[in-house]
């Protein structure tokens, strides 16, 4: 059943506000299930481009919707999505995300040997941060393995030209792996696309 | 005031109009009575519809009444044209929607019954319903054009806006063309099913052309004056087919308001001759795709109005003309809203929600909705339409300052991503309707 996330005692507290009620505030989940045709079923992405939605923590899905809705981040079509709604609705439909089960899309292509040098490197410089091949949300640092390929790839591509900015540590990590093997970044791909 | 008091004042209200609705709408489902919901058409707005109501209350029943075994997706039909995918790629089955618990029936509704709340079908079948959903997309008005009908289409001149057996014709015709041949397109007048489709086909067909058959052309003949996307599809008409070049593969040819320039009249199906009122050009491969009405069946039933197309309430999609029967998807009159998959999926979310809410005695949620269509005009070419709408004064809303469209000025990686996301888009919206 459909029902807002409101408590028994939010409902009593109502005032005498009849003049603000004009655009109507839709539940969490109605929230949630307009993004589906995008992101899948409760955020669960069956593609190999568009991010899995689905377990994201509450604080790192509010962040990258403001992000995107205040241009601060690189999209393709996010930024046009994100200005749609209020920071109230954010909030809203990332308490739905958040109650959500984590996704591992396992049914990406990925070359084996990659993914193998892949987890490699994703212990020795990521894991301190993204702990269980990233898809921990307490982490709050979005999810990486058994996420979208091409979303990751994308992703890399943007810290590292710097169309996104990567917290001030990851990126002292993120250049120390280059410098040690320029081909890191293909190799963890591989990795998140095989979901293991 | 805080958003989370309006939020609940809303549904103080609310709850006591509920009462009275439920009083007059649904005496059936008060006190653990079955709920009988009957979905007729498992397109893209039936099918989401009957599965998210079974996700929200598994307390009610859904019949899903649908005529063919088989869906095909008209969004992608048009890379099936260009041979970048095959027929069988966009075909859906419904035994996902079976795994839910919904009821499925392939068979043809032929009435429906408001008053006694029963639908009917050509199998001589009889299901009662508490609410009905009606999502049957479109019919075409043929009478508009001499020469053309539903036979033509099936054989020989097809307009392969429904996807299927008309999507391989079309394709196999344009495989069988000489090099140095023209395709005609003539796209319907508004509104109409998907928009940008005439030109998203446009731009597949003359990838295809460019690679087997470059000496070929294709002329639109279109009964507008510009089009939907127009600067983002001319813009890769020119990076990819010689566009405004006296080379180039595409020609459109525009009507300006008033005027009956480029309006089709009449086809020679013998000699594939489209005749407007300006002109006369023979083809080789001839696409018709005529002016558009709701589905059949709403006609039948009483649910369209003078525009042929039927009124409803944009909150629960609940017809204006007869009560407990919610209309969905292209054949609603749903204005902002375009008609398309991506807000067919949308209503159908909302009027689950609704028609949900309203057998259980409650009054129908607050809704908001999507819309997005995403095109290819050439591969590492994807672009893309978006926009989140709201309900506000009984009325279905732009959010300002949300949406619009993929920026003009060309830029190699963002369009590549957007093909992919593209392809991303078509395996969720698929999944989410039929998974
Ligand atoms: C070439 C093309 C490209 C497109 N591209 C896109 C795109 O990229 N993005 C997008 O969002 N949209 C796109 N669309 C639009 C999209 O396909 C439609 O808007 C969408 O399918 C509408 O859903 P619907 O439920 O109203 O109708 P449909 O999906 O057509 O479903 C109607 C169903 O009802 C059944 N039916 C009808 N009458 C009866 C009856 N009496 N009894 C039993 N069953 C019945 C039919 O068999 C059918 O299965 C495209 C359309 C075309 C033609
Ligand atoms: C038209 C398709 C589409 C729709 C609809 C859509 N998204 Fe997205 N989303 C994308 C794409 C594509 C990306 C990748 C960024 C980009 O290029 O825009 C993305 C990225 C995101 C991300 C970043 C994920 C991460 O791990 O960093 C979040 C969060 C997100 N979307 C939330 C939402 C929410 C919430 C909704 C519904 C209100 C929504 N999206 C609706 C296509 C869509
Ligand atoms: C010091 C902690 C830290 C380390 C080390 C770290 N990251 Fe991150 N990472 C973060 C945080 C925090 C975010 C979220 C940033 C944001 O909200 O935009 C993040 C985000 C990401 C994202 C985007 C996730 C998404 O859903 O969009 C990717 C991809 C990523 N990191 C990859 C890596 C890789 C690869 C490494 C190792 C080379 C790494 N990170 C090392 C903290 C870290």
């Amino acid at each position: 059943m459909i029902r807002n996330t409101i408590t028994k005692s939010a409902l009593l507290a109502t005032g005498l506000m009849l003049s603000v009620q004009s655009l109507a505030e839709p539940s969490a989940e109605a929230l949630g299930y307009t993004c589906a045709g995008c992101h899948g079923t409760n955020g669960a992405s069956t593609g190999n481009a568009i991010p899995s939605l689905a377990g994201l923590s509450e604080g790192y899905l509010i962040g990258a919707m403001n992000a995107y809705r205040d241009d601060e981040r690189s999209s393709t079509i996010m930024g046009r999505i994100a200005k749609g709604y209020t920071e109230e609705q954010i909030e809203s439909m990332a308490s739905f995300f958040a109650a959500q089960p984590v996704h591992s899309n396992i049914n990406q292509k990925y070359d084996a040997t990659k993914a193998r040098a892949g987890a490699k490197l994703h212990d020795k410089y990521c894991s301190s941060c993204h702990t269980a091949g990233g898809t921990d949300p307490e982490d709050d640092a979005g999810l990486l393995s058994g996420n979208s390929k091409l979303f990751m790839k994308y992703t890399l591509a943007d810290f590292h030209d710097g169309s996104r900015d990567m917290p001030k540590r990851m990126k002292k990590k993120m250049k120390k792996m280059l410098k040690k093997d320029p081909d890191a970044l293909g190799k963890l791909v591989n990795y998140y696309g095989s979901g293991k | 005031m805080s958003k989370q008091n309006r939020r609940s004042f809303i549904k103080t209200v609310g709850l006591g109009a509920a009462a009275a609705t439920a009083a007059t709408y649904t005496p059936f489902a008060i006190g653990g009575a079955t709920k009988k919901v009957v979905v007729i058409g498992g397109g893209m707005g039936g099918s989401v519809a009957a599965k998210y109501i079974r996700m929200m209350d598994k307390s009610v029943e859904v019949t899903l009444i649908e005529a063919n075994k088989d869906y095909y997706t008209c969004f992608a039909s048009n890379e099936v044209l260009s041979g970048e995918r095959s027929l069988d790629s966009i075909k859906f089955g419904y035994g996902g929607l079976k795994g839910h618990g919904i009821n499925v029936v392939h068979d043809k509704v032929t009435d429906i019954n408001a008053r006694a709340r029963k639908v009917v079908t050509a199998g001589g079948h009889s299901f009662a319903y508490d609410r009905c959903i009606v999502s049957p997309g479109i019919d075409f008005k043929y009478d508009q054009i001499e020469g053309y009908d539903a036979n033509v289409a099936n054989t020989s001149i097809p307009h392969a806006w429904k996807a299927g057996p008309q999507t391989q014709m079309l394709r196999n015709q344009l495989k069988d063309m000489r090099n140095g041949g023209t395709v005609a397109i003539c796209p319907p007048p508004n509104p109409f099913r998907c928009p940008p489709g005439p030109y998203e086909r446009a731009s597949q067909i003359a990838h295809y052309l460019k690679a087997h058959k470059p000496k070929s052309k294709i002329i639109i003949l279109d009964p507008k004056p510009k089009f939907s996307k127009m600067g983002l599809f001319t813009g890769g008409w020119e990076r990819h087919y010689g566009y405004k070049t006296d080379n180039s593969m595409i020609e459109w040819h525009g009507t300006p308001k008033g005027s009956d320039d480029n309006v089709l009249t009449s086809i020679d199906v013998k000699t594939k001759t489209a005749t407007t009122g300006f002109s006369e050009v023979k083809a080789d491969v001839l696409n018709v795709i005529p002016a558009q009405k709701a589905g059949k069946i709403a006609f039948t039933a009483g649910l369209t109005n003078e525009s042929g197309w039927c009124p409803v309430r944009g909150d629960t999609f609940e017809s204006t003309i007869h009560k407990n029967i919610h209309v969905i998807g292209d054949s609603a009159i749903q204005s902002p809203l375009p008609k398309s998959g991506y807000a067919a999926n949308s209503e159908g979310k909302v009027c689950a929600a609704a028609v949900v809410a309203l057998l259980n005695g409650e009054s129908a949620p607050d809704p908001t909705y999507v819309n997005t269509c995403y095109s290819v005009i050439a591969p590492g070419d994807g672009i893309s339409v978006a926009m989140v709408y709201g309900f506000k004064d009984g009325k279905i809303i732009k959010i300002k300052g949300s949406g619009g469209l993929t920026p003009g000025k060309f830029d190699a990686k963002l369009r590549e991503r957007e093909q992919y996301y593209g392809y991303s888009w078509f395996k969720n919206i698929t999944h989410d309707t039929f998974g």
